[in-house]
């Protein structure tokens, strides 16, 4: 997780970049508040990501608990769950995500506008979890869309279903309008839809997207 | 509720040209089980639920089972007579055959007018290659019809006689049948954590070029992201 306050470069914002952190501070107790369009676009962002509402599995309770008053996701801005996707921001792939459900699942991530962000949440959604060798289980989301946040637990508690929200606050934070690590939905050349699979006769066709996911290789001994 | 031999001989006298086994569950559950014949388990079913002593109006549960065929070995011990006379000796004689497999739907009926059951059915296909074909049971309970799907998704099991006879849980254009023993899932083990047992056989397939420094990378390993492959 990319922690906005070391990686930042030099601001080439003149509005708040010519002041230090101590005089921003200084000028806000004096009821001045400073700051950059980036900042604020960020802030307003982070603190009103809506999610698809979808589940697939056992997670999708977890999930629901997570918006319930008990832990109550609306702390961080996050309880307005769309039943659109043209309306929201996160993807939360909430379960198992089966052969005969990823076209769809794809299919739901090319229709959401951009800024977009996906959360794999729980080892299925992550892996294939224990259900990686199954005939119908995709083995990993990430095989096919990007994915941002991975919350791993089987399925994880609403608690680290928020931590992995904060964790997206974060990463959009940090997020740049320009420059040479601009965030990846201003970039123009970095895709924002991707090829749907389609359904083969023995498997998905292709199983994966080479472009996305290509498998680490750890060295063992022959 | 009647033992299932007295199921078996009513049934016999009722309708003497059908074959009915019992199959005898060797276990300490004994849930024995009575095997149908393809051509008058319709007529048998509608018997079993219509009956007023049997009642059977409720089927919980239909599913397969594949028997694929094995090779069985018969030794027969022979007593030969030796020419000498001297003492006989015992020759075994050994003699292959293959038992031929099948694939089998089993259903567990009950009675819930009577409160009792379960009744377990059996039906055996001829093969399990082309001759697949058995009497869908759904005209006579309803909620063998998802069940018959599945058994048809998985199994490859053909239900004649079923209304919307459609895969349920893989897409239309799947050709395999999952649940098969001899099935082959695809090759997608390119990248497994922890393999052992036949998934390590197949990801093995998967693994890169054995590295120069194996004893090195044994002691700091590390995940490297795999480069396009040319």
């Amino acid at each position: 997780m990319s922690d906005p306050s070391s990686t930042r470069a030099p601001d080439p914002f003149p509005a708040a970049g010519n002041l230090s952190d101590a005089e921003r501070e200084d000028l806000r107790r004096h009821g001045i508040l400073l700051t950059s369009l980036e900042e604020l676009y960020n802030w307003g962002r982070s603190n009103s990501i809506w999610p698809l509402q979808f589940g697939l599995a056992c997670c999708a309770i977890e999930m629901i608990a997570a918006a319930t008053a008990r832990f109550d996701i609306a702390r961080f801005g996050a309880e307005i769950f769309r039943p659109s996707p043209r309306q929201a921001d996160l993807m939360i792939v909430s379960g198992t995500v089966t052969k005969k459900m990823a076209p769809l699942v794809v299919r739901l991530w090319n229709q959401m506008p951009e800024p977009k962000y996906c959360i794999a949440m729980g080892a299925c959604a992550i892996s294939g979890g224990p259900f990686k060798q199954g005939y119908n289980v995709l083995k990993g989301i990430d095989r096919y869309i990007p994915v941002d946040i991975y919350i791993p637990g089987c399925p994880p508690r609403p608690e680290a279903l928020l931590h992995g929200l904060t964790q997206l606050q974060a990463q959009i934070k940090g997020e740049r309008m320009s420059g040479p690590d601009t965030a990846r939905h201003l970039r123009p050349e970095e895709p924002s839809e991707f090829p749907i699979p389609d359904y083969g006769a023995h498997d998905l066709e292709p199983p994966r997207n080479p472009d996305l996911f290509q498998p680490p290789s750890l060295p063992r001994k022959a | 509720m009647e033992s299932l031999e007295q199921i078996r001989d009513r049934l016999l006298t009722r309708f003497p040209a059908a074959k009915l086994e019992l199959v005898l569950n060797p276990g300490p559950a004994a849930e024995h089980s009575l095997l149908l014949d393809a051509a008058s388990a319709r007529e048998i079913a509608l018997f079993l639920r219509d009956d007023p002593f049997l009642g059977l109006d409720y089927c919980s549960n239909a599913t397969g089972i594949d028997w694929p065929g094995k090779e069985i070995v018969d030794t027969v011990k022979k007593t030969v007579p030796d020419p000498a006379g001297g003492p006989e000796k015992i020759v075994e004689e050994k003699t292959k055959r293959i038992q031929p497999g099948c694939l089998e739907a089993v259903y567990h009926v009950y009675s819930m007018a009577l409160k009792h059951g379960p009744v377990i059915l059996r039906m055996r296909t001829a093969n399990r290659s082309d001759q697949v074909t058995l009497p869908s049971l759904t005209p006579v309970w309803k909620s063998c019809d998802f069940q018959e799907r599945e058994i048809y998704d998985l199994y490859g099991i053909v239900f004649e006689g079923h209304p919307d006879l459609r895969r349920l849980l893989m897409w239309d254009g799947f050709k395999d049948h999952p649940m098969r023993r001899d099935y082959v899932a695809p090759d997608d083990y390119e990248w497994e954590p922890t393999p052992h047992g036949g998934v390590l056989d197949r990801a093995k397939a998967h693994y890169p070029a054995a590295p120069a420094a194996p004893e090195v990378a044994a002691t700091s390993p590390q995940i490297t992201p795999e480069g396009p492959k040319p």
